[in-house]
């Protein structure tokens, strides 16, 4: 008897590699088209960080507004950048997945022969594009109204690392979308998203907040993806990339892991 | 998975009378969650070519049967194959098309949209036109899901089932909630699945539907399949006529005549539940020559449900399971 996690390798279909490429490609854009029509998820996700940026970094400090000699508009691109990628992250896999599971699409799915890892993919890949969307919105205000300098190079940067930086945040929603209701999943992603921005230095820079929070970012996935986007403009505590990675890339595995554990208790219920 | 061949040779073995292959098949299959179980020892076939409806009440175990066979779940014991192999397979599920309940399809996506996705699925799905054509879409394929009335989302999700061509469908309450307008329409495209040699399962607990549409009826209860027969069958198993007349007899000498069921007084007329209307009527005409306005009515598939779900799985009236 098979057991739960060679289910999803199992049904090996004797598919033409480009058949498979195709349907990745298909699942992949009509997620995005799914997700880019529903209002509430395509203007929260990128209108909430946009109007932040533009409250604290636009409005309520001048152009010239500076903190530790790194210009505010700048440093708060990095900051919010990273607030971004995270709700379009989380909300882009977790809802999603929640509302799908309980609600019983994806068992049509799966009924299929769609490729399993298809599903999961396509939500990824639309959460970056998301991602990516947030991060040039920032740039355009940033620079058009924030004087914001970013050479080509920062740009291309900055803009690489937050969305590469998407996929902990993307991993960390598989996780909590295994394990939420359709209704409790919102929520469920509320409750860590705000704290975790705030606590990792998202919404007000690092060096202003007390010291007991100062300590604990460092154990916060946020704090170390807004790091590196901050040492991009000249802008990180200085400490080692590597480090940075390895924390985000930890955590991605650690999530997937608990991913894993839904993906197989459900399974268990619906499969096994 | 083994049992396909074999179980067509022995229909053959009977000679003058072949019945067509089995294409899908649950042997002596249990399926337990927790404390509940769902099915027991369930034995049961679909064969190539029928429109097998599978009849219980809301919570018989008819979903619970159809997952088994989508490979959705597997059997706490016992064999479950689909078209000679084990449908979590891709390769089976190529060949099999699926129409589940659903409490929430994404929204925002057109019909012609959710229709090219799943078709590109399949290694041969039929042309979106001719799906649209089967499901009756043309006029909406490009309406967002959520806009669409509830009997034209069950075609949306009819047509899902469809797109792949592939060689047997499971369709699980297909016209659960809809009305009897678009319950009729749904009906007309599943018969036009049927004329292209598609093999059905398809669950229900509308008789009506069952009588409708069905080749053949297997009657599930508790997780147990109580009889199996055409809808013809199934009916004349039960108490199957019902004769209604005036008669001056007390209604207890009427109860105690051979081959009764029931009796009961509406209005002024009595109405007998029967077995068989012949020899009762007999009987009547001889005892009482007052006798009139004698009328006899096939019972409705809904009197034999009753009668069956009712008695559970014991007794003497459960003709299907031997």
């Amino acid at each position: 008897m098979a057991t739960a996690a060679t289910t999803i390798h199992a049904p090996v279909l004797d598919r033409p590699f480009g058949q498979t490429l195709a349907i990745y490609a298909k699942e992949a854009k009509f997620e995005f088209l799914t997700r880019l029509r529903l209002r509430v998820f395509s203007l929260s996700t990128i209108g909430f960080p946009v109007m932040f940026y533009i409250l604290f970094g636009l409005v309520l400090n001048g152009r010239e507004a500076a903190v530790d000699g790194t210009h505010f508009a700048t440093y708060l691109i990095a900051t919010f950048g990273t607030f971004g990628v995270m709700g379009a992250s989380l909300f882009g896999t977790a809802a999603g997945l929640a509302t799908e599971r309980g609600l019983g699409w994806l068992q049509v799915k799966r009924a299929s022969p769609m490729p399993p890892f298809a599903y999961f993919a396509a939500k990824v890949v639309m959460s970056m594009i998301f991602s990516a969307a947030v991060v040039l919105s920032l740039f355009a205000l940033g620079v058009t109204l924030g004087g914001v300098h970013l050479t080509a190079m920062q740009a291309t940067k900055l803009l690489s690392i937050l969305v590469l930086g998407s996929l902990p945040f993307c991993a960390m929603g598989l996780a909590i979308g295994y394990f939420a209701g359709p209704t409790s999943a919102a929520p469920i992603i509320q409750l860590f998203y705000l704290p975790l921005s705030v606590c990792s230095g998202l919404w007000v820079p690092l060096m202003l907040l007390p010291k007991v929070l100062q300590k604990l970012a460092h154990f916060l996935p946020p704090y170390h993806l807004a790091q590196l986007a901050l040492g991009v403009v000249g802008a990180g505590q200085q400490e080692s990339a590597w480090s940075h990675w390895a924390v985000l890339i930890g955590f991605t595995l650690i999530c997937l892991g608990v991913a894993r554990i839904g993906f197989q208790r459900d399974e268990g219920k619906t499969y096994g | 998975m083994l049992a396909t061949m074999p179980d067509v040779q022995t229909d053959r073995d009977k000679g003058s009378y072949s019945p067509p292959a089995v294409v899908a098949q649950l042997q002596r299959v249990s399926k337990v969650f927790g404390e509940v179980q769902a099915l027991r020892n369930l034995d049961f076939s679909v064969r190539a070519g029928e429109l097998l409806a599978l009849l219980g009440p809301n919570g018989a175990g008819k979903t619970t049967a159809v997952k088994l066979f989508l490979g959705l779940m597997r059997p706490t014991a016992g064999t479950v194959s689909v078209l000679g192999g084990n449908p979590v397979h891709a390769e089976v599920r190529t060949r099999i098309g699926a129409m589940l309940q659903v409490a929430k399809v994404p929204e925002t996506l057109r019909v012609r949209e959710h229709i090219d996705l799943f078709s590109s699925y399949y290694p041969r799905p039929l042309p979106q036109d001719e799906t649209l054509a089967i499901a009756g879409l043309q006029e909406i394929k490009n309406r967002p899901f959520g806009e669409l009335s509830g009997g034209q989302k069950q075609r949306v999700l009819f047509a899902l089932a469809l797109c792949g061509d592939p060689d047997i469908l499971f369709l699980d309450e297909p016209t659960v909630g809809l009305d009897v307008e678009a319950r009729r329409g749904l009906w007309e495209q599943i018969r036009k699945l049927v004329a292209r040699g598609k093999t059905i399962l398809l669950t229900t607990h509308y008789l009506e539907e069952a009588d409708a549409l069905a080749d053949r009826v297997a009657v599930i209860n508790r997780g147990e399949i109580i009889a199996e027969g055409t809808p013809s069958e199934i009916k004349a198993k039960t108490c199957g006529r019902r004769i209604r007349c005036f008669s001056s007899l007390a209604i207890e000498t009427l109860r105690a005549f051979p081959g009764v069921a029931d009796v009961r007084m509406d209005r002024d007329a009595y109405e007998i539940r029967v077995a068989e209307a012949e020899p009762v009527l007999r009987e009547l005409l001889r005892r009482d020559s007052t006798v009139h306005g004698i009328e006899v009515v096939g019972a409705g598939l809904e009197e034999a449900f009753l009668a069956l779900t009712q008695n559970g799985s014991s007794g003497p009236q459960t003709p299907g399971r031997q």
